[in-house]
């Protein structure tokens, strides 16, 4: 089971209202490379990945509602006191007018969220190669947020994330050479 | 939703900093399960974290549920201000 713990992994703070950069921020909520398709693309893998890979899974796959939970929380601080004309201004009345304030899992463009971002190929390093690339272009998003962004404590917490997609994609790499190993013994005996 | 003290704040940056070892510990272990004096690490920070989630508790009410806080009366595990709006 999961235990919900009433506390950000890591503080988020936002400088202003900005309704436009929450339009970018979505695209991590609900975008294919985004938070929820990493944590769903992890913690359905496990189930058969080999046992020395399944506790990286597991942690992963949690972290990442971690970050989801902060990536909700800027949205909602950017957009908290926007004005029906600011929504509009930040190209987001499509999305004011089926979902108020509310958030939603689509992606910047408005695109909603589908299983079909994610991948389960039934064959441990192809699963991992695709967790890698995952990782990685979830990384060059968050670059391309920070780019996009002027407000420097939004980009705080963005780069802490962006850092977070580092250490990932180096311990999936790490579990790509552990299962390759263990193939290797299996030849031998 | 109740007000909380200024030491809130800096208590809870402690955890999550403590934390943050926590889970790089956690991620690098699962990939290097023999190495011993990070192991002793975790333990240590585990230990730590157990201190210092007790102090945020007395200014915040329970981190977590299902027993694995304690709850004052009345209830107080569903009063805000949640993570989102601190």
């Amino acid at each position: 089971m999961w235990v919900y713990e009433k506390k950000l992994q890591y503080p988020v703070k936002v400088s202003a209202c900005n309704p436009m950069l929450a339009k970018f921020l979505i695209e991590q909520y609900g975008g294919a490379d985004g938070e929820l398709a990493a944590a769903l693309r992890y913690l359905n893998q496990r189930y058969t990945i080999p046992d020395k890979v399944i506790g990286l899974l597991t942690d992963i796959g949690t972290e990442e509602f971690a970050h989801l939970e902060m990536i909700a929380t800027m949205v909602y601080k950017l957009m908290k006191d926007a004005t029906p004309d600011q929504i509009k201004a930040a190209g987001l009345a499509g999305h004011y007018a089926d979902h108020g304030k509310d958030l939603f899992y689509h992606n910047a463009a408005g695109v909603p969220f589908t299983a079909t971002y994610i991948q389960a190929k039934g064959d441990p390093i192809t699963d991992l190669y695709e967790d890698i690339a995952a990782e990685e272009k979830a990384r060059a998003t968050y670059q391309w947020i920070i780019n996009l962004s002027d407000d420097p404590d939004l980009n705080d917490g963005l780069r802490f994330l962006r850092e977070r997609e580092i250490i990932h994609s180096q311990r999936f790499r790490e579990a790509v050479e552990i299962l390759k190993e263990e193939q290797g013994k299996k030849k031998i005996f | 939703m109740k007000q909380l003290p200024k030491e809130f704040y800096a208590a809870m940056e402690e955890l999550q900093a403590v934390d943050f070892v926590l889970v790089e510990l956690t991620l690098y272990l699962d990939t290097h399960p023999e190495d011993y004096p990070s192991i002793n690490q975790f333990n240590q920070f585990a230990k730590e974290r157990r201190r210092l989630k007790r102090v945020v508790e007395s200014m915040y009410g329970p981190l977590q549920q299902y027993g694995n806080s304690y709850s004052d009366y009345p209830w107080n595990w569903a009063e805000g201000p949640w993570p989102w709006q601190i």
